[in-house]
């Protein structure tokens, strides 16, 4: 495998920046002689938050194996943007079967290493939000409860981005999508139960279930490196904004995630065996609005007036999360 | 060596016998024995090296198969009915990837109404969909057909789906002779795969092909299945120099010399509908059978070979297009265009009901003698459907 050598993206950032850090201390991606899974010359979106925090979670995973890994990958965005046929961007081993399948076709690529008696390569699988908590989630399931050695990465952008924005069931309420659009009595995505698929993983009493944001690369590439640790069906929950489905700058993708977590709406934390062990301390509290008000998918709550039932509801999900996470420091 | 045993259990020890690396499994009548036997040879040691794994629906279990055979393992799965239906997506895709995964389907039929019996029209729903279709007659052929499939599907880089009858197959016992692994290892070499998963030689699997590549990659997959006839015939004759019996192949005559009906037919019917072409000789009928293993690809020159000669051709099916009739018959008229011969269809046994001798003999007669419609249900009970279309039309 080559090696290129990247540009260094987290710049801003005030949770673990390289620049605060030693330079023992300093995550690879500053690093020359790092791999890349992902390389560059793809087709997303410029600030496309998958496409970054799929190449932090490979090239993660790829460090912690040796380079000894398998990646399955479920239809949608990552797969479309990465491999046009003749080119791919993989610099894995790398399966795309279909939309709903790939935690059993990832089972299937870890049984037959299994059988054939290899002990070393590892296998990952990876989707966005719709195939993982919609149409895959019965095979999500099934691998869970099976237990098999796949590690399962779902980017979540809240929607069926490829397709053009429709609403997934990873949709937050009233966010605006193709297919909840901001009109009528109850503008945008309902208010409903929600379908929050770390704590279904959790229920499984999987071995290892985490989540992260693209905000806190260095968090993300531990959490792979710690889920690779572990054997058996681990779960990985990273949320990446979508300037295209989010309506928000492209320069405001990493930014949006900080104030996704810095707001509670999107809690960072570590499970094993279906017990959170560790939550990620929001470091300055924000309001809802502040994330809120970035992206377009949610402007009909601020337009023509601030639509203080819809927020404040928002507001106590955040709450809510903060105390159910320990989010924030005693 | 002879054997008395259920056609479920002959199958399983035969595909053992190919030493699958991962089986992957989803109940459903009447497939259930073939996996509980795989089961119990993984669990009990005698089948080694391989994963057998319990999954959540047939989705998944074809699923489970595409990753295993795109990882290099030699690897097998059993459905029928809804479940064959259930996985179609992953079926279209295990062929599209050129996955040389090896089915059983216990045809069953499709519902609703809900219906657990025998008939062809779960495996004739995935005539399109890429993967060869081997119609077994009896058990023995069920067993050998397995082990032939393998040799196919890795040589042309093609799945194959074995087709026996549900419950009249897979739930009889019927005296079978089963290679052992070793003898099949003689026949049937470790599986290469074209292109494998492997993180020393990383290969992206499953690109998104666009409309410039599409219709060449289509095309390239309809070559390999054409070619794919000579290779079923190839390795059927093999298979008889290895262990002295024919079985397999494109298709079997039976007294179809000087005939002037030929019925043709495919799956265990064949055996019954060869009592009644016995029985209807020895009262001076000119009438012979031609039973039809691979279906799927096609063989237009075999059956034309077949056929020439006759008047008439009968094609029994157990499954039907609903609104035009004969499925195997469209193939059929066109292997014998411009040859002047007549073909009849007649749809039998769908939802498993029974194909008796008297009925096809009483049936076969008529058709000798002109008086039959070229699309005839066995056994319909006219009085009932009768009644039940003058009330349906008054309230239209």
């Amino acid at each position: 495998m080559s090696v290129t050598q990247i540009k260094f993206y987290q710049v801003g950032s005030f949770a673990v920046g390289n620049r605060l850090l030693r330079d023992d201390e300093r995550s690879v991606q500053s690093d020359p002689d790092r791999t890349n899974a992902l390389t560059s010359g793809h087709r997303a979106c410029q600030g496309c938050g998958e496409a970054l925090g799929a190449r932090y979670a490979l090239d993660a995973a790829m460090r912690a194996t040796g380079d000894q890994l398998i990646a399955v990958n479920a239809t949608g965005c990552l797969e479309v943007f990465s491999t046009p046929y003749p080119e791919s961007s993989w610099r894995v081993a790398w399966l795309h079967s279909l939309f709903g399948n790939a935690p059993a076709v990832a089972t299937g690529v870890a049984a037959a290493l299994r059988a054939k008696g290899n002990h070393t390569t590892r296998v990952v699988a990876q989707g966005g939000d719709g195939a993982t908590v919609d149409i895959g989630l019965g095979a999500l399931s099934g691998m869970f409860e099976r237990n098999d050695d796949v590690l399962y990465i779902c980017y979540d952008n809240e929607a069926y981005m490829n397709t053009g924005v429709q609403r997934s069931g990873a949709t937050p309420p009233a966010a605006r999508t193709a297919t909840t659009q901001s009109v009528g009595d109850h503008p945008g995505n309902l208010f409903g139960q929600g379908k929050y698929l770390p704590k279904i993983a959790m229920a499984h009493e999987i071995p290892y279930v985490a989540t992260a944001t693209i905000a806190d690369l260095r968090d993300l590439e531990a959490k792979v490196e710690r889920a690779m640790t572990y054997h058996g069906a681990r779960y990985l929950h990273i949320l990446v904004p979508c300037p295209l489905g989010w309506g928000s700058a492209s320069c405001d993708t990493i930014k949006i995630a900080r104030l996704a977590t810095q707001s509670g709406l999107f809690p960072v934390f570590e499970a094993v065996n279906g017990e959170m062990i560790t939550s990620s301390k929001i470091r300055k509290k924000v309001a809802v609005d502040e994330y809120l008000k970035l992206q377009s998918r949610y402007a009909h709550l601020f337009s023509p007036q601030r639509n203080n039932e819809v927020i404040d509801h928002l507001q106590r999900i955040a709450d809510r999360n903060i105390a159910r996470y320990e989010l924030m420091e005693e | 060596m002879l054997r008395q045993v259920e056609g479920s259990k002959a199958v399983a020890d035969a595909v053992a016998a190919c030493k699958p690396e991962v089986i992957c499994a989803y109940p459903i009548s009447p497939q259930t024995h073939i996996v509980e036997g795989l089961s119990k040879l993984v669990k009990d040691g005698t089948l080694q090296h391989c994963e057998f794994i319990n999954v959540e629906s047939e989705f998944a279990a074809m699923s489970v198969a595409i990753g295993a055979s795109a990882t290099g393992a030699r690897t097998y799965t059993a459905t029928a009915s809804q479940g064959l239906l259930f996985m179609a997506e992953a079926i279209y895709n295990a062929s599209g990837l050129g996955l040389p995964i090896v089915m059983t389907v216990a045809n069953r039929a499709i519902g609703g109404p809900i219906n657990i019996w025998n008939d062809h029209s779960d495996s004739m729903s995935q005539r399109d969909c890429g993967w060869l279709q081997l119609y077994a007659e009896n058990n023995q052929e069920a067993a050998d057909l397995h082990i032939q499939a393998y040799r196919i599907a890795e040589e042309m880089s093609i799945p194959v789906m074995v087709c026996m009858d549900g419950f009249i197959l897979t739930h009889a016992y019927e005296q079978v002779d089963i290679p052992t692994t070793e003898e099949v290892s003689e026949f049937l070499p470790p599986f290469k795969p074209r292109q494998v998963l492997d993180p020393m030689d990383p290969v992206s699997i499953g690109a998104m092909v666009g409309p410039e590549s599409f219709t060449e990659v289509k095309y390239l997959a309809h070559q390999r299945m054409i070619d794919s006839i000579a290779k079923i015939e190839e390795v059927a004759d093999d298979f008889e120099k290895q262990f002295g019996r024919k079985t397999g192949g494109l298709l079997r005559s039976y007294r179809t010399e000087g005939a002037e009906t030929i019925v043709l037919a495919l799956g265990s019917v064949i055996g019954t509908l060869k009592d009644v072409v016995d029985e209807l000789d020895l009262d001076g009928y000119s009438i012979g059978l031609v039973g039809l293993t691979s279906f799927r690809p096609f063989p237009f020159e075999a059956v034309r070979t077949a056929l020439l000669g006759a008047k008439r051709v009968i094609i029994l099916e157990k499954a039907f297009s609903t609104g035009t009739g004969g499925i195997v018959t469209q193939d059929v008229a066109r292997a014998i265009e411009g040859l002047g011969l007549e073909d009849l269809t007649l749809i039998a046994g769908l939802g498993g009901r029974p194909i008796t001798i008297a009925s096809l003999r009483s049936y076969l007669v008529e058709a000798m003698d002109d008086q039959v419609e070229r699309l005839t249900f066995l056994d319909l009970e006219t009085e009932t459907v009768t009644r039940e279309l003058v009330k349906e039309r008054a309230l239209q």
